[in-house]
Protein backbone atom coordinates (compact mmCIF):
# COMPACT_ATOMS: atom_id res chain seq x y z
CA UNK A 1 0.00 0.00 0.00
CA UNK A 2 3.02 2.42 1.06
CA UNK A 3 4.60 1.02 -2.33
CA UNK A 4 1.34 2.22 -4.41
CA UNK A 5 0.87 5.91 -2.37
CA UNK A 6 4.71 6.46 -3.32
CA UNK A 7 3.74 5.25 -6.63
CA UNK A 8 1.31 7.76 -7.01
CA UNK A 9 2.68 10.51 -5.46
CA UNK A 10 5.98 10.52 -7.82
CA UNK A 11 3.67 10.11 -11.28
CA UNK A 12 1.56 12.84 -10.35
CA UNK A 13 4.07 14.92 -8.87
CA UNK A 14 7.28 14.72 -10.88
CA UNK A 15 10.33 16.36 -9.89
CA UNK A 16 11.54 17.16 -13.38
CA UNK A 17 7.94 18.47 -14.88
CA UNK A 18 7.46 19.03 -18.31
CA UNK A 19 4.73 20.63 -20.17
CA UNK A 20 1.54 21.16 -17.66
CA UNK A 21 1.61 19.29 -14.60
CA UNK A 22 -0.34 16.47 -14.22
CA UNK A 23 -1.42 17.87 -10.97
CA UNK A 24 -3.61 20.10 -12.74
CA UNK A 25 -6.11 17.33 -14.65
CA UNK A 26 -5.82 15.54 -10.70
CA UNK A 27 -7.41 18.87 -9.47
CA UNK A 28 -9.88 19.09 -12.64
CA UNK A 29 -10.93 15.09 -11.72
CA UNK A 30 -10.98 16.01 -8.10
CA UNK A 31 -13.59 19.43 -8.72
CA UNK A 32 -15.50 17.40 -10.84
CA UNK A 33 -15.76 14.47 -8.02
CA UNK A 34 -16.95 17.26 -5.09
CA UNK A 35 -19.29 18.62 -7.90
CA UNK A 36 -21.22 15.37 -8.34
CA UNK A 37 -21.45 14.63 -4.22
CA UNK A 38 -22.64 18.02 -3.51
CA UNK A 39 -24.74 18.40 -5.90
CA UNK A 40 -28.01 19.14 -3.91
CA UNK A 41 -26.19 22.14 -2.68
CA UNK A 42 -24.47 23.46 -5.97
CA UNK A 43 -27.45 23.64 -8.32
CA UNK A 44 -29.36 26.35 -8.66
CA UNK A 45 -32.60 24.52 -9.06
CA UNK A 46 -33.46 21.15 -9.08
CA UNK A 47 -32.70 18.96 -12.31
CA UNK A 48 -35.81 18.00 -13.58
CA UNK A 49 -37.59 21.56 -12.83
CA UNK A 50 -39.36 22.56 -15.82
CA UNK A 51 -40.20 25.93 -17.08
CA UNK A 52 -42.25 26.28 -20.31
CA UNK A 53 -42.03 29.84 -20.09
CA UNK A 54 -38.64 29.54 -20.22
CA UNK A 55 -37.37 26.67 -23.18
CA UNK A 56 -34.55 27.29 -25.09
CA UNK A 57 -33.43 29.97 -23.59
CA UNK A 58 -29.83 31.37 -24.06
CA UNK A 59 -27.09 31.41 -21.38
CA UNK A 60 -27.76 34.35 -19.02
CA UNK A 61 -31.26 34.76 -20.02
CA UNK A 62 -33.51 35.47 -16.71
CA UNK A 63 -36.87 34.06 -17.23
CA UNK A 64 -39.66 33.77 -14.39
CA UNK A 65 -37.38 35.18 -11.60
CA UNK A 66 -34.51 32.13 -12.56
CA UNK A 67 -31.24 33.00 -13.75
CA UNK A 68 -30.37 30.48 -16.52
CA UNK A 69 -26.63 30.92 -15.81
CA UNK A 70 -25.82 28.48 -18.92
CA UNK A 71 -29.15 28.23 -20.59
CA UNK A 72 -31.76 26.18 -20.95
CA UNK A 73 -33.09 22.71 -22.70
CA UNK A 74 -35.95 22.30 -24.92
CA UNK A 75 -38.26 21.76 -21.29
CA UNK A 76 -37.31 25.21 -19.59
CA UNK A 77 -34.66 22.96 -17.37
CA UNK A 78 -31.60 24.58 -16.17
CA UNK A 79 -28.57 23.42 -17.99
CA UNK A 80 -26.31 23.62 -15.08
CA UNK A 81 -28.45 22.15 -12.92
CA UNK A 82 -28.62 19.49 -15.34
CA UNK A 83 -25.12 19.26 -15.86
CA UNK A 84 -24.05 19.40 -12.13
CA UNK A 85 -26.36 16.24 -11.96
CA UNK A 86 -24.95 14.70 -14.84
CA UNK A 87 -21.54 14.57 -13.30
CA UNK A 88 -22.72 12.10 -10.71
CA UNK A 89 -24.39 9.94 -13.59
CA UNK A 90 -21.22 10.40 -14.90
CA UNK A 91 -18.87 9.55 -12.03
CA UNK A 92 -20.68 7.14 -10.83
CA UNK A 93 -21.56 4.49 -13.63
CA UNK A 94 -18.00 4.89 -14.61
CA UNK A 95 -16.38 3.96 -10.70
CA UNK A 96 -19.10 1.19 -10.52
CA UNK A 97 -18.49 -0.20 -13.16
CA UNK A 98 -14.59 0.12 -12.92
CA UNK A 99 -15.10 -1.40 -9.85
CA UNK A 100 -17.21 -4.34 -10.63
CA UNK A 101 -14.91 -5.36 -13.89
CA UNK A 102 -11.91 -4.69 -12.11
CA UNK A 103 -12.43 -6.90 -8.95
CA UNK A 104 -13.91 -10.06 -11.66
CA UNK A 105 -11.13 -9.39 -14.03
CA UNK A 106 -8.55 -9.46 -11.61
CA UNK A 107 -9.78 -12.49 -9.42
CA UNK A 108 -10.53 -14.58 -12.67
CA UNK A 109 -6.87 -13.32 -14.15
CA UNK A 110 -4.77 -13.96 -11.04
CA UNK A 111 -6.44 -17.34 -10.56
CA UNK A 112 -5.82 -18.16 -13.88
CA UNK A 113 -2.03 -17.00 -13.89
CA UNK A 114 -1.81 -19.04 -10.85
CA UNK A 115 -3.65 -22.21 -10.82
CA UNK A 116 -2.43 -22.63 -14.41
CA UNK A 117 -3.65 -25.93 -16.31
CA UNK A 118 -7.41 -26.11 -17.32
CA UNK A 119 -8.24 -23.42 -15.08
CA UNK A 120 -5.91 -20.77 -17.26
CA UNK A 121 -7.47 -22.67 -20.86
CA UNK A 122 -10.71 -22.10 -20.21
CA UNK A 123 -10.55 -18.49 -18.17
CA UNK A 124 -8.62 -17.19 -21.14
CA UNK A 125 -10.11 -18.93 -24.07
CA UNK A 126 -13.20 -16.88 -22.46
CA UNK A 127 -11.54 -13.21 -22.27
CA UNK A 128 -10.38 -13.66 -26.05
CA UNK A 129 -13.86 -14.45 -26.96
CA UNK A 130 -14.92 -11.30 -24.90
CA UNK A 131 -12.51 -9.47 -26.74
CA UNK A 132 -13.15 -10.69 -29.88
CA UNK A 133 -16.70 -8.90 -30.41
CA UNK A 134 -16.20 -5.11 -30.39
CA UNK A 135 -16.86 -3.23 -26.73
CA UNK A 136 -19.84 -1.28 -28.22
CA UNK A 137 -21.65 -3.98 -29.44
CA UNK A 138 -21.52 -6.23 -27.17
CA UNK A 139 -22.56 -3.71 -24.92
CA UNK A 140 -25.65 -2.99 -27.55
CA UNK A 141 -26.32 -6.50 -27.74
CA UNK A 142 -26.95 -6.79 -23.64
CA UNK A 143 -28.46 -3.58 -23.20
CA UNK A 144 -31.02 -5.02 -26.18
CA UNK A 145 -31.53 -8.30 -23.77
CA UNK A 146 -31.65 -6.58 -20.37
CA UNK A 147 -33.15 -3.17 -21.29
CA UNK A 148 -31.46 -0.13 -20.52
CA UNK A 149 -31.48 1.80 -16.88
CA UNK A 150 -28.73 3.05 -14.52
CA UNK A 151 -28.12 -0.21 -13.10
CA UNK A 152 -28.44 -1.87 -16.52
CA UNK A 153 -25.63 0.61 -17.98
CA UNK A 154 -23.19 -0.48 -14.92
CA UNK A 155 -24.06 -4.44 -15.15
CA UNK A 156 -23.86 -4.34 -18.63
CA UNK A 157 -20.36 -2.44 -18.78
CA UNK A 158 -19.07 -4.62 -15.63
CA UNK A 159 -19.99 -7.52 -17.91
CA UNK A 160 -18.26 -6.39 -20.76
CA UNK A 161 -15.35 -4.94 -19.52
CA UNK A 162 -13.34 -7.50 -17.25
CA UNK A 163 -11.56 -9.17 -19.80
CA UNK A 164 -9.28 -6.16 -19.94
CA UNK A 165 -8.03 -6.50 -16.29
CA UNK A 166 -8.20 -10.37 -16.33
CA UNK A 167 -5.73 -10.31 -19.12
CA UNK A 168 -3.48 -7.72 -17.57
CA UNK A 169 -3.73 -9.58 -14.15
CA UNK A 170 -3.02 -13.05 -15.40
CA UNK A 171 0.27 -11.77 -17.25
CA UNK A 172 1.19 -10.09 -14.42
CA UNK A 173 0.22 -12.89 -12.06
CA UNK A 174 2.69 -15.40 -14.39
CA UNK A 175 5.93 -13.12 -13.87
CA UNK A 176 5.67 -13.15 -9.94
CA UNK A 177 4.08 -16.72 -9.28
CA UNK A 178 8.00 -18.31 -9.96
CA UNK A 179 9.42 -15.72 -7.46
CA UNK A 180 11.36 -17.46 -4.43
CA UNK A 181 9.22 -15.73 -1.54
CA UNK A 182 6.43 -17.50 -3.74
CA UNK A 183 7.49 -20.53 -3.61
CA UNK A 184 8.86 -20.57 -0.64
CA UNK A 185 5.03 -19.45 0.91
CA UNK A 186 3.50 -22.13 -1.19
CA UNK A 187 6.09 -24.77 0.20
CA UNK A 188 4.94 -23.44 3.88
CA UNK A 189 1.91 -24.71 3.14
CA UNK A 190 0.11 -21.34 2.65
CA UNK A 191 -3.40 -21.88 1.20
CA UNK A 192 -3.80 -20.31 -2.45
CA UNK A 193 -6.49 -17.90 -1.39
CA UNK A 194 -3.44 -16.37 0.90
CA UNK A 195 -0.57 -16.56 -1.51
CA UNK A 196 -2.54 -14.22 -4.64
CA UNK A 197 -3.96 -11.97 -1.72
CA UNK A 198 -1.41 -11.31 0.24
CA UNK A 199 1.83 -11.81 -1.94
CA UNK A 200 0.65 -11.80 -5.59
CA UNK A 201 -1.94 -8.66 -5.60
CA UNK A 202 0.47 -6.35 -3.62
CA UNK A 203 3.05 -6.77 -6.75
CA UNK A 204 0.44 -6.66 -9.45
CA UNK A 205 -1.70 -4.03 -8.49
CA UNK A 206 0.10 -1.32 -10.14
CA UNK A 207 -0.35 -2.37 -13.04
CA UNK A 208 -3.63 -3.12 -12.63
CA UNK A 209 -4.39 0.64 -11.34
CA UNK A 210 -3.07 1.83 -14.66
CA UNK A 211 -5.54 0.06 -16.53
CA UNK A 212 -8.46 0.80 -14.56
CA UNK A 213 -7.82 4.51 -14.90
CA UNK A 214 -7.84 4.04 -18.40
CA UNK A 215 -10.50 1.99 -18.12
CA UNK A 216 -12.31 4.36 -16.34
CA UNK A 217 -12.18 7.71 -19.12
CA UNK A 218 -13.04 4.62 -21.01
CA UNK A 219 -16.62 4.21 -19.62
CA UNK A 220 -17.57 7.91 -18.80
CA UNK A 221 -17.61 7.50 -22.90
CA UNK A 222 -19.43 4.57 -23.03
CA UNK A 223 -21.71 5.86 -20.41
CA UNK A 224 -22.46 9.17 -22.69
CA UNK A 225 -22.18 7.06 -25.56
CA UNK A 226 -24.92 4.62 -24.80
CA UNK A 227 -26.84 7.41 -22.85
CA UNK A 228 -26.56 9.39 -26.49
CA UNK A 229 -28.12 6.43 -28.47
CA UNK A 230 -30.82 6.46 -25.76
CA UNK A 231 -29.40 3.11 -24.61
CA UNK A 232 -28.06 4.06 -21.25
CA UNK A 233 -29.54 5.80 -18.06
CA UNK A 234 -33.38 7.13 -18.99
CA UNK A 235 -35.01 10.34 -19.18
CA UNK A 236 -35.70 12.28 -17.04
CA UNK A 237 -32.12 11.46 -15.10
CA UNK A 238 -29.74 13.85 -16.39
CA UNK A 239 -26.71 12.44 -18.15
CA UNK A 240 -24.01 14.21 -20.52
CA UNK A 241 -24.97 11.30 -22.99
CA UNK A 242 -28.31 11.88 -23.09
CA UNK A 243 -28.18 16.00 -23.28
CA UNK A 244 -25.81 15.95 -25.95
CA UNK A 245 -28.02 13.81 -28.09
CA UNK A 246 -30.97 16.46 -27.32
CA UNK A 247 -28.43 19.17 -28.10
CA UNK A 248 -27.84 17.58 -31.11
CA UNK A 249 -32.13 17.97 -32.00
CA UNK A 250 -31.45 21.75 -31.53
CA UNK A 251 -28.01 22.31 -32.51
CA UNK A 252 -29.51 25.03 -35.44
CA UNK A 253 -30.96 26.86 -32.29
CA UNK A 254 -29.77 26.40 -29.49
CA UNK A 255 -26.04 25.50 -29.66
CA UNK A 256 -25.32 25.59 -25.69
CA UNK A 257 -27.59 22.48 -25.23
CA UNK A 258 -24.63 20.57 -26.76
CA UNK A 259 -22.19 22.38 -25.81
CA UNK A 260 -21.47 22.16 -22.14
CA UNK A 261 -22.26 18.48 -21.48
CA UNK A 262 -19.72 17.98 -24.67
CA UNK A 263 -16.86 20.27 -22.33
CA UNK A 264 -17.21 18.84 -19.34
CA UNK A 265 -17.33 15.27 -21.06
CA UNK A 266 -14.07 16.20 -22.83
CA UNK A 267 -12.19 17.81 -20.32
CA UNK A 268 -13.34 15.01 -17.59
CA UNK A 269 -12.03 11.90 -20.52
CA UNK A 270 -8.90 13.86 -21.33
CA UNK A 271 -7.95 14.57 -17.62
CA UNK A 272 -8.27 10.98 -16.61
CA UNK A 273 -6.73 9.67 -19.68
CA UNK A 274 -3.39 12.19 -18.76
CA UNK A 275 -3.47 10.85 -15.72
CA UNK A 276 -3.63 7.37 -17.14
CA UNK A 277 -0.91 7.92 -19.24
CA UNK A 278 1.60 9.70 -16.73
CA UNK A 279 0.45 6.58 -14.71
CA UNK A 280 1.57 3.94 -17.03
CA UNK A 281 5.03 6.17 -18.11
CA UNK A 282 5.51 5.74 -15.25
CA UNK A 283 5.93 2.16 -14.30
CA UNK A 284 6.99 1.59 -17.77
CA UNK A 285 10.09 4.10 -17.55
CA UNK A 286 11.48 2.50 -21.54
CA UNK A 287 8.32 4.42 -22.96
CA UNK A 288 8.98 7.81 -21.65
CA UNK B 1 4.66 -21.12 -42.55
CA UNK B 2 1.97 -23.13 -43.35
CA UNK B 3 2.01 -24.79 -39.19
CA UNK B 4 1.85 -21.40 -38.60
CA UNK B 5 -0.85 -19.99 -40.84
CA UNK B 6 -3.03 -23.64 -39.82
CA UNK B 7 -2.60 -23.24 -35.74
CA UNK B 8 -3.58 -18.85 -36.09
CA UNK B 9 -6.85 -20.45 -38.21
CA UNK B 10 -7.42 -23.28 -35.84
CA UNK B 11 -7.48 -20.24 -33.02
CA UNK B 12 -9.64 -17.71 -35.05
CA UNK B 13 -12.17 -21.04 -35.79
CA UNK B 14 -12.36 -21.34 -31.89
CA UNK B 15 -12.63 -17.57 -31.05
CA UNK B 16 -15.67 -17.63 -34.08
CA UNK B 17 -17.30 -20.70 -32.02
CA UNK B 18 -17.09 -19.01 -29.24
CA UNK B 19 -18.49 -15.78 -30.25
CA UNK B 20 -21.65 -17.76 -31.64
CA UNK B 21 -21.57 -19.28 -28.43
CA UNK B 22 -21.34 -16.33 -26.34
CA UNK B 23 -24.41 -14.56 -28.37
CA UNK B 24 -26.70 -17.97 -27.89
CA UNK B 25 -25.88 -17.45 -24.02
CA UNK B 26 -26.55 -13.21 -24.34
CA UNK B 27 -29.87 -14.18 -25.62
CA UNK B 28 -31.03 -16.20 -22.90
CA UNK B 29 -30.04 -14.12 -20.16
CA UNK B 30 -33.17 -13.32 -18.64
CA UNK B 31 -34.23 -16.52 -19.04
CA UNK B 32 -36.86 -16.58 -22.50
CA UNK B 33 -35.68 -15.28 -25.44
CA UNK B 34 -39.03 -15.35 -27.12
CA UNK B 35 -39.92 -12.26 -25.13
CA UNK B 36 -36.95 -10.70 -27.28
CA UNK B 37 -38.73 -11.89 -30.79
CA UNK B 38 -41.95 -10.59 -30.38
CA UNK B 39 -43.48 -7.29 -30.73
CA UNK B 40 -44.45 -6.07 -27.53
CA UNK B 41 -48.22 -5.70 -28.52
CA UNK B 42 -48.33 -9.61 -28.26
CA UNK B 43 -50.84 -11.67 -26.32
CA UNK B 44 -50.25 -14.93 -24.39
CA UNK B 45 -51.31 -16.90 -27.26
CA UNK B 46 -49.08 -15.07 -29.79
CA UNK B 47 -46.33 -15.63 -27.16
CA UNK B 48 -46.61 -19.38 -27.37
CA UNK B 49 -47.61 -20.07 -31.06
CA UNK B 50 -44.43 -17.81 -32.09
CA UNK B 51 -41.92 -19.73 -29.16
CA UNK B 52 -43.26 -22.78 -30.53
CA UNK B 53 -42.82 -21.72 -34.29
CA UNK B 54 -38.93 -20.55 -33.78
CA UNK B 55 -38.62 -23.98 -31.98
CA UNK B 56 -37.37 -22.01 -28.71
CA UNK B 57 -40.03 -24.64 -26.69
CA UNK B 58 -37.09 -27.55 -27.87
CA UNK B 59 -34.42 -28.58 -25.45
CA UNK B 60 -31.42 -26.39 -25.14
CA UNK B 61 -28.66 -28.36 -27.08
CA UNK B 62 -30.60 -28.58 -30.36
CA UNK B 63 -31.76 -24.97 -30.29
CA UNK B 64 -27.85 -24.61 -29.61
CA UNK B 65 -26.93 -26.60 -32.47
CA UNK B 66 -29.58 -25.24 -34.67
CA UNK B 67 -28.57 -21.19 -34.16
CA UNK B 68 -24.48 -22.26 -35.03
CA UNK B 69 -25.81 -24.52 -37.87
CA UNK B 70 -27.81 -21.35 -38.81
CA UNK B 71 -25.25 -18.94 -38.30
CA UNK B 72 -22.18 -20.51 -40.17
CA UNK B 73 -25.00 -20.60 -43.34
CA UNK B 74 -25.07 -16.63 -43.19
CA UNK B 75 -28.56 -17.29 -41.71
CA UNK B 76 -28.80 -14.93 -39.14
CA UNK B 77 -32.95 -15.34 -39.48
CA UNK B 78 -35.90 -13.09 -40.35
CA UNK B 79 -36.85 -9.67 -38.78
CA UNK B 80 -40.72 -9.99 -37.61
CA UNK B 81 -41.03 -5.98 -37.70
CA UNK B 82 -39.84 -5.59 -40.83
CA UNK B 83 -40.54 -9.08 -42.44
CA UNK B 84 -37.31 -9.52 -44.03
CA UNK B 85 -34.62 -11.68 -43.41
CA UNK B 86 -31.50 -9.95 -41.91
CA UNK B 87 -28.93 -10.57 -44.47
CA UNK B 88 -31.22 -8.83 -47.09
CA UNK B 89 -31.26 -5.85 -44.51
CA UNK B 90 -27.60 -5.69 -43.40
CA UNK B 91 -26.53 -5.90 -47.13
CA UNK B 92 -28.60 -3.16 -48.36
CA UNK B 93 -27.09 -0.81 -45.22
CA UNK B 94 -23.42 -2.32 -45.93
CA UNK B 95 -22.23 -0.28 -48.69
CA UNK B 96 -22.80 3.20 -45.81
CA UNK B 97 -20.77 1.41 -43.60
CA UNK B 98 -18.06 0.28 -45.87
CA UNK B 99 -17.84 4.24 -47.84
CA UNK B 100 -17.68 5.37 -44.06
CA UNK B 101 -14.60 2.99 -42.68
CA UNK B 102 -13.19 4.08 -45.74
CA UNK B 103 -13.47 7.64 -45.70
CA UNK B 104 -12.61 7.58 -41.82
CA UNK B 105 -9.62 5.40 -42.15
CA UNK B 106 -8.39 7.49 -44.88
CA UNK B 107 -8.35 11.04 -43.13
CA UNK B 108 -6.75 8.93 -40.06
CA UNK B 109 -3.82 7.80 -42.16
CA UNK B 110 -3.62 10.58 -44.08
CA UNK B 111 -2.98 12.77 -41.16
CA UNK B 112 -2.00 10.31 -38.55
CA UNK B 113 1.24 9.07 -40.18
CA UNK B 114 2.60 12.51 -41.46
CA UNK B 115 2.02 13.99 -37.99
CA UNK B 116 3.45 10.81 -35.99
CA UNK B 117 6.67 11.12 -38.17
CA UNK B 118 6.81 14.64 -37.27
CA UNK B 119 6.43 14.22 -33.73
CA UNK B 120 9.26 11.83 -33.59
CA UNK B 121 11.98 13.22 -35.85
CA UNK B 122 11.36 16.87 -34.32
CA UNK B 123 10.80 15.55 -30.81
CA UNK B 124 13.02 18.25 -29.51
CA UNK B 125 11.37 20.94 -30.65
CA UNK B 126 9.14 22.45 -28.52
CA UNK B 127 6.23 23.12 -30.29
CA UNK B 128 5.78 19.41 -30.53
CA UNK B 129 4.14 19.24 -27.20
CA UNK B 130 1.40 21.29 -28.47
CA UNK B 131 0.91 18.89 -31.70
CA UNK B 132 1.00 15.83 -29.19
CA UNK B 133 -1.44 17.55 -27.81
CA UNK B 134 -3.55 18.17 -30.15
CA UNK B 135 -3.07 14.27 -31.08
CA UNK B 136 -4.22 13.10 -27.13
CA UNK B 137 -7.14 15.89 -27.72
CA UNK B 138 -8.27 13.78 -30.16
CA UNK B 139 -8.47 11.21 -28.31
CA UNK B 140 -10.32 11.99 -25.61
CA UNK B 141 -13.07 13.94 -27.73
CA UNK B 142 -16.01 11.47 -27.86
CA UNK B 143 -17.03 11.29 -31.07
CA UNK B 144 -20.70 12.44 -30.43
CA UNK B 145 -19.44 15.67 -29.22
CA UNK B 146 -16.65 16.69 -32.10
CA UNK B 147 -19.52 15.49 -34.65
CA UNK B 148 -22.57 17.77 -33.30
CA UNK B 149 -19.62 20.91 -32.97
CA UNK B 150 -18.71 20.02 -36.83
CA UNK B 151 -22.44 20.01 -37.55
CA UNK B 152 -22.38 23.41 -35.81
CA UNK B 153 -19.52 24.74 -37.17
CA UNK B 154 -19.43 23.69 -40.72
CA UNK B 155 -23.47 22.58 -41.22
CA UNK B 156 -25.15 25.10 -39.77
CA UNK B 157 -22.55 28.29 -38.95
CA UNK B 158 -20.76 28.01 -42.42
CA UNK B 159 -23.20 26.23 -44.43
CA UNK B 160 -19.98 24.49 -46.01
CA UNK B 161 -21.44 21.03 -46.11
CA UNK B 162 -25.05 19.32 -45.36
CA UNK B 163 -25.16 18.89 -41.60
CA UNK B 164 -26.67 14.94 -42.01
CA UNK B 165 -28.10 12.50 -44.39
CA UNK B 166 -26.46 10.89 -47.17
CA UNK B 167 -26.66 11.35 -50.71
CA UNK B 168 -23.65 12.67 -51.89
CA UNK B 169 -19.67 12.97 -51.25
CA UNK B 170 -20.21 16.37 -49.38
CA UNK B 171 -22.63 14.18 -46.84
CA UNK B 172 -19.60 12.14 -46.34
CA UNK B 173 -17.15 14.10 -45.71
CA UNK B 174 -18.03 14.83 -41.89
CA UNK B 175 -18.54 11.36 -40.71
CA UNK B 176 -15.40 10.63 -42.10
CA UNK B 177 -13.70 13.14 -40.09
CA UNK B 178 -16.11 12.42 -36.75
CA UNK B 179 -14.79 8.75 -37.04
CA UNK B 180 -11.33 8.98 -38.27
CA UNK B 181 -10.28 11.39 -36.16
CA UNK B 182 -10.08 8.80 -33.12
CA UNK B 183 -7.68 6.57 -35.33
CA UNK B 184 -5.69 9.59 -36.30
CA UNK B 185 -4.81 10.22 -32.85
CA UNK B 186 -3.90 5.88 -32.73
CA UNK B 187 -1.85 6.04 -35.77
CA UNK B 188 0.13 9.30 -34.98
CA UNK B 189 1.10 7.38 -31.38
CA UNK B 190 1.86 4.55 -32.74
CA UNK B 191 4.26 6.14 -35.73
CA UNK B 192 5.95 8.42 -33.12
CA UNK B 193 6.46 5.42 -30.88
CA UNK B 194 8.29 2.78 -33.79
CA UNK B 195 9.69 5.61 -35.47
CA UNK B 196 11.49 6.22 -31.99
CA UNK B 197 12.66 2.75 -31.56
CA UNK B 198 14.32 2.45 -34.75
CA UNK B 199 15.83 5.80 -34.72
CA UNK B 200 17.62 4.47 -31.61
CA UNK B 201 19.25 1.38 -33.17
CA UNK B 202 22.84 0.65 -34.77
CA UNK B 203 22.23 0.72 -38.08
CA UNK B 204 20.52 4.41 -38.56
CA UNK B 205 23.50 5.79 -36.63
CA UNK B 206 26.12 4.14 -38.70
CA UNK B 207 24.05 5.05 -41.65
CA UNK B 208 24.63 8.68 -40.37
CA UNK B 209 28.22 8.17 -40.15
CA UNK B 210 28.39 6.83 -43.60
CA UNK B 211 26.85 10.11 -44.80
CA UNK B 212 23.29 8.64 -46.17
CA UNK B 213 21.05 11.93 -46.31
CA UNK B 214 17.87 12.74 -44.23
CA UNK B 215 15.57 12.13 -47.18
CA UNK B 216 17.19 9.03 -47.66
CA UNK B 217 17.95 8.38 -44.62
CA UNK B 218 13.74 8.33 -43.77
CA UNK B 219 12.59 6.79 -46.54
CA UNK B 220 14.86 4.12 -47.28
CA UNK B 221 15.98 2.88 -43.84
CA UNK B 222 13.44 4.10 -41.15
CA UNK B 223 9.93 4.06 -42.65
CA UNK B 224 10.41 0.52 -44.22
CA UNK B 225 11.30 -0.64 -40.43
CA UNK B 226 9.11 1.16 -38.80
CA UNK B 227 6.22 0.08 -40.92
CA UNK B 228 5.57 -3.19 -38.91
CA UNK B 229 3.38 -2.13 -35.83
CA UNK B 230 1.69 0.65 -38.54
CA UNK B 231 0.60 -2.19 -40.76
CA UNK B 232 -0.75 -4.44 -38.31
CA UNK B 233 -2.62 -1.91 -36.29
CA UNK B 234 -4.22 -1.24 -39.94
CA UNK B 235 -6.25 -4.13 -39.42
CA UNK B 236 -7.47 -3.85 -35.60
CA UNK B 237 -8.00 -0.37 -36.75
CA UNK B 238 -10.72 -1.76 -39.35
CA UNK B 239 -12.96 -3.54 -36.96
CA UNK B 240 -12.77 -0.59 -34.40
CA UNK B 241 -14.21 1.87 -37.10
CA UNK B 242 -16.71 -0.41 -37.78
CA UNK B 243 -17.47 -0.54 -34.26
CA UNK B 244 -17.45 3.47 -33.52
CA UNK B 245 -19.69 4.00 -36.67
CA UNK B 246 -22.64 3.11 -34.59
CA UNK B 247 -22.48 6.61 -32.89
CA UNK B 248 -20.96 8.71 -35.61
CA UNK B 249 -23.87 7.57 -38.40
CA UNK B 250 -26.42 8.50 -35.56
CA UNK B 251 -24.23 11.72 -34.94
CA UNK B 252 -25.01 12.45 -38.72
CA UNK B 253 -28.11 10.09 -39.65
CA UNK B 254 -26.07 8.04 -41.72
CA UNK B 255 -27.59 4.77 -43.29
CA UNK B 256 -25.22 2.01 -42.31
CA UNK B 257 -25.22 -0.71 -40.08
CA UNK B 258 -24.47 1.62 -36.93
CA UNK B 259 -27.78 3.35 -37.66
CA UNK B 260 -29.23 0.20 -38.21
CA UNK B 261 -28.52 -1.47 -34.71
CA UNK B 262 -29.55 1.43 -32.83
CA UNK B 263 -32.94 1.58 -34.58
CA UNK B 264 -33.28 -1.94 -33.95
CA UNK B 265 -32.33 -2.01 -30.52
CA UNK B 266 -35.19 0.70 -29.70
CA UNK B 267 -37.78 -0.58 -32.07
CA UNK B 268 -37.09 -3.88 -30.42
CA UNK B 269 -35.83 -6.16 -33.20
CA UNK B 270 -33.91 -8.18 -31.42
CA UNK B 271 -32.95 -10.07 -34.27
CA UNK B 272 -31.55 -7.83 -36.49
CA UNK B 273 -28.68 -6.35 -34.06
CA UNK B 274 -27.88 -10.00 -33.08
CA UNK B 275 -27.13 -10.20 -37.06
CA UNK B 276 -24.84 -7.04 -36.75
CA UNK B 277 -23.41 -8.47 -33.51
CA UNK B 278 -22.28 -11.57 -35.14
CA UNK B 279 -21.09 -9.96 -38.18
CA UNK B 280 -19.17 -7.48 -36.42
CA UNK B 281 -17.11 -10.00 -34.51
CA UNK B 282 -16.86 -12.10 -37.89
CA UNK B 283 -14.93 -9.07 -39.24
CA UNK B 284 -12.62 -8.68 -36.42
CA UNK B 285 -12.11 -12.10 -36.16
CA UNK B 286 -10.91 -11.59 -39.49
CA UNK B 287 -9.00 -8.86 -39.06
CA UNK B 288 -7.05 -9.83 -36.08
CA UNK B 289 -6.07 -13.10 -38.64
CA UNK B 290 -5.01 -11.06 -40.75
CA UNK B 291 -3.08 -8.61 -38.79
CA UNK B 292 -1.23 -11.50 -37.49
CA UNK B 293 -0.72 -12.82 -41.21
CA UNK B 294 0.63 -9.63 -42.33
CA UNK B 295 3.07 -8.96 -39.31
CA UNK B 296 4.47 -12.67 -40.01
CA UNK B 297 5.43 -12.10 -43.75
CA UNK B 298 6.86 -8.40 -42.83
CA UNK B 299 9.06 -9.64 -40.04
CA UNK B 300 9.94 -13.76 -40.05
CA UNK B 301 11.24 -13.97 -36.38
CA UNK B 302 7.44 -13.51 -35.67
CA UNK B 303 6.84 -16.69 -37.64
CA UNK B 304 9.15 -18.81 -35.95
CA UNK B 305 8.46 -18.02 -33.15
CA UNK B 306 4.83 -18.93 -33.65
CA UNK B 307 6.37 -22.16 -34.30
CA UNK B 308 8.53 -23.15 -31.85
CA UNK B 309 6.15 -21.85 -29.18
Amino acid sequence: MMKLLKTLREAFFPKSAKGIPVGVFVAIVAVLVLVAILAPLLAPVGPNTQNLMGRLKPPGTVARGTMFILGSDELGRDLLSRLIYGARVSLSVAFLSVVLSGCLGTVLGMAAGYKRGWVETIIMRVVDIFLSIPAILLAIITVAVLGPGFINVILVLALTRWPRYARVAYGQTLAVANMPYVRLSKAMGASWIRILGLHILPNIIAALSVVATLEFGLMVLFEAGLSFLGLGVQPPMASWGAMLSVGRNYVSNAWWIATFPGICLFLLVLSVNLIGDRLSEYLNPKSR
Amino acid sequence: MTIFLLRRLGQSLVALFGVMTLVFFIQRLTGDPTYLLVPETATQADIEAMRHALGLDRALVVQYVDFLWDTLRFDFGKSFIQNVPVTTIIASRLPYTLQLAGGALLVAIAIGLPVGLLLALARKQRWTNILMGVVLAAQSMPTFWSGILMILLFGVGLGWLPPSGSGSFAHLIMPSIALGLLSMATYARITRSSVLDELSKDYIRSAKARGVKTGRLVTRHLLRNSAIPVISITALEISQLLAGAVIVETVFAWPGLGLLTVQSVVSRDFVVVQGVVLLGALVTIMMNFLADILYSFVDPRIRLDGVSG
